[in-house]
């Protein structure tokens, strides 16, 4: 079978993906594939996708030749594809417009999500203000303490932020309670979830959306370099913003696709989000995937100082990418997550998110062994504004 | 024919309804539960359903979750629990049934599971993020060694569903009778009756009715038209407010009474 036209039919990527939920689920499972199939045989759905992702998102974004960072490194050539300068300052917008979109499809008129950064929560608080949607999102109250900013920003554009007091109070929490709260409210209410997790079709369904910035940026190198990029590199938490750019590149052999996790302290602490790295295969939040537990098959609590690399799973499609070998996972800790942030922020004059900075260190290490003519492209998944305060916490600097 | 089965045949010849308790096993530990086990067969259950802690379950409401941490802290693991119910054969033969989220069964191992299970004198599994349409692996394995899969319908269920789900249930059919996680409600939903008269029309299996059941008049309710009940929430919450052991399990055991009473005038 051709890579890329997985999940089957079933939702299945290889062994992983499936879906793993209470039956009280299973009709809404059923009834948004049906609506999601029928959507993206519709050239009117496409056609609106299209005009919102243009004149509300700002897409196409720009693939930015660093040059400074470049000559800095003294290797390969690093193009960074700048998902940061889409409205809200992440790629998650990409997946909430066109989930937006399906709920109205669908007759709903409210969402739910979880965030753990903030951002899927912003890009979703968004969406629903721009298409009259009741929206409330479940956050875990350290993320909340962590994303202050973010908070009030989801709050200024109309959605409820709900704290949860569960478990280590971050993005894996904030999932479950979301689902639980799906099930309560299945009848009335969408669940958009905000990356390529999950029960089928949501891991299917966020990476087409997401694919958007993969399409793209592949056009964009073969117009500035007239070929295709060596390596591509992103950062994986739930892993979206990697999906959508791996996608377009997956039957294209010469291209090798990196993933980054969360180190987070150092791999050999046990305290990280490297559930491909470290992890085993089981199934949480509706999907069996690689994921981080103890012996007893209990979920472990993830670490990294970004929020949204904070997770112990991984979106099912890239554990079979990993699987296959088509793609290959590093990881970057706190500290070097740090030193990229820094780079990027003084050599280029963009402050990436803490997520993306993994990515722009993962670059750095591998730009200065590869040759002059070679290229990386990275996704810079997400601007930084919203970490300076934590950043400046870890510095010791009081602002 | 399995325990589950025969102690169906005889609530039939007794012309009355069934009382299955949950009880988060481990909460607040093994030995308590041992104990509560006893009490809770003493006042008359059918069946126990023993659940296992998992430390990410999306079906349960707050009460379980929070039983469930404790059983957790308390050192509570899969292989314990079976171990317990080993124990627990050596004097007793009412059924049991674990309810488990589906990754600490998948981490043990399904064949090992099954095998470990059955040994132990585990009667039944009701896993319930394991749907039919992934469950066929575990349900090829527990139907070779006579293990009971439990399946699940809810208010949502199709038709298609429905059918489905009546021909590879085991044991009984839980009926989810409300869109929601385990925890007591006030009041049970209107649509119950015609729901799971529908599902009667096409299942051989009993029907119970379980999630949100608070208490002996929802209990009678509800067996009025199913095949009877199970209890969850209720119990755990009475287990969670009473520290000592003495008084928790009395107020356990007269609970189970009072429901059981109810059920038995539900005709």
């Amino acid at each position: 079978m051709n890579k890329t036209t997985l999940p089957d039919e079933r939702g299945h990527f290889g062994v992983f993906g499936g879906k793993y939920v209470i039956e009280t689920l299973m009709p809404a499972l059923t009834e948004l594939e049906a609506v999601y199939d029928e959507a993206r045989n519709d050239p009117a759905f496409h056609e609106e996708l299209r005009y919102y992702l243009k004149h509300y998102v700002g897409r196409a974004t720009p693939l930015y030749y660093a040059r400074n960072l470049t000559e800095r490194l003294g290797g390969a050539r690093i193009y960074l594809k700048r998902e940061d300068l889409n409205h809200t300052g992440a790629h998650k917008i990409n997946n909430t417009i066109g989930s937006a979109l399906l709920t109205r499809r669908m007759g709903k008129k409210r969402v739910i999500a979880e965030t753990g950064a903030g951002q899927h929560g912003v890009a979703t608080a968004t969406a629903a203000a721009l298409f009259g949607l009741k929206c409330d999102v479940f956050m875990g109250e350290e993320d909340m303490r962590r994303q202050a900013l973010n908070v009030f920003r989801m709050r200024l554009l109309g959605a409820n932020v709900i704290p949860v007091t569960c478990g280590s109070r971050t993005l894996k929490d904030a999932t479950s309670e979301a689902i639980r709260h799906w099930i309560t409210t299945v009848e009335t209410t969408h669940y958009i979830i905000g990356s390529v997790v999950g029960p089928h079709p949501y891991p299917m369904l966020v990476r087409d959306f997401q694919r958007v910035i993969g399409v793209e940026a592949r056009e964009q190198i073969l117009a500035a370099e007239g070929r295709l990029p060596d390596a591509c590199v992103a950062c994986v938490g739930g892993g979206s913003n990697s999906i959508g750019l791996f996608h377009p590149f997956i039957d294209d052999p010469s291209v090798r696709l990196i993933g980054v996790e969360a180190a987070g302290l150092g791999i050999e602490t046990g305290k990280h989000g490297a559930s491909i790295g470290e992890g085993r295969r089981g199934v949480l939040h509706g999907m069996m995937s690689y994921l981080l537990y103890d012996e007893d098959g209990q979920i472990k609590e993830a670490h990294s100082v970004s929020a949204g690399l904070d997770y112990p799973g991984v979106g099912c499609e890239h554990s079979h990418l990993h699987d296959t070998g088509r793609a290959t996972y590093e990881s970057v800790t706190d500290a070097e997550a740090l030193e990229g942030f820094k780079l990027l922020s003084e050599v280029e004059g963009i402050i990436p998110a803490l997520e993306s900075a993994h990515a722009i260190y993962q670059a750095a290490r591998m730009a200065p062994k590869m040759k002059k003519d070679e290229i990386i492209l990275v996704c810079l998944s997400g601007r930084g504004d919203k970490d300076v305060v934590q950043v400046a916490e870890l510095m010791g600097e009081k602002l | 024919m399995s325990r589950i089965e025969k102690r169906f045949e005889r609530i039939r010849a007794e012309k009355r309804k069934a009382l299955v308790a949950f009880i988060s096993a481990g909460d607040p530990d093994l030995e308590s539960t041992r104990r509560h086990f006893e009490v809770i067969e003493n006042n008359g259950a059918d069946i126990i359903e023993l659940g296992v802690p998992f430390s990410d379950p999306l079906a349960d409401g707050p009460v379980i979750q929070a039983a469930s941490q404790r059983a957790l802290k308390g050192g509570t693991t899969l292989r314990k629990i079976v171990g317990l119910v080993a124990e627990i054969r050596k004097t007793s033969e009412l059924p049991i049934v674990l309810m488990s989220s589906f990754n600490p069964v998948f981490v043990y191992g399904l064949q090992e599971f099954v095998d470990d299970a059955v040994a132990a004198g585990v009667d039944g599994v009701i896993l319930p993020d394991l749907p039919p349409e992934e469950a066929e692996e575990f349900r090829a394995l527990a139907d070779a060694k006579g293990l009971d899969m439990i399946f699940l319908l809810a208010p949502t269920s199709t038709p298609e569903r429905v059918a489905m789900v009546a021909e590879r249930s085991r044991g009984f059919i839980y009926y989810v009778s409300l869109t929601g996680t385990t925890g007591v409600k006030s009041q049970l939903s209107e649509a119950l009756a015609g729901k799971v008269a529908a599902i009667r029309q096409v299942a051989q299996q009993p029907v119970l009715v379980g999630f949100g059941i608070s208490g002996p008049e929802q209990a009678r309710e509800a067996a009025a038209v199913s095949d009877g009940v199970i209890i969850g929430s209720a119990i755990v919450r009475i287990i969670e407010q009473n520290p000592d052991a003495g008084e928790r399990e009395e107020k356990v055991g007269g609970f189970i009474a009072d429901v059981k009473k109810a059920l038995d005038g539900a005709g």
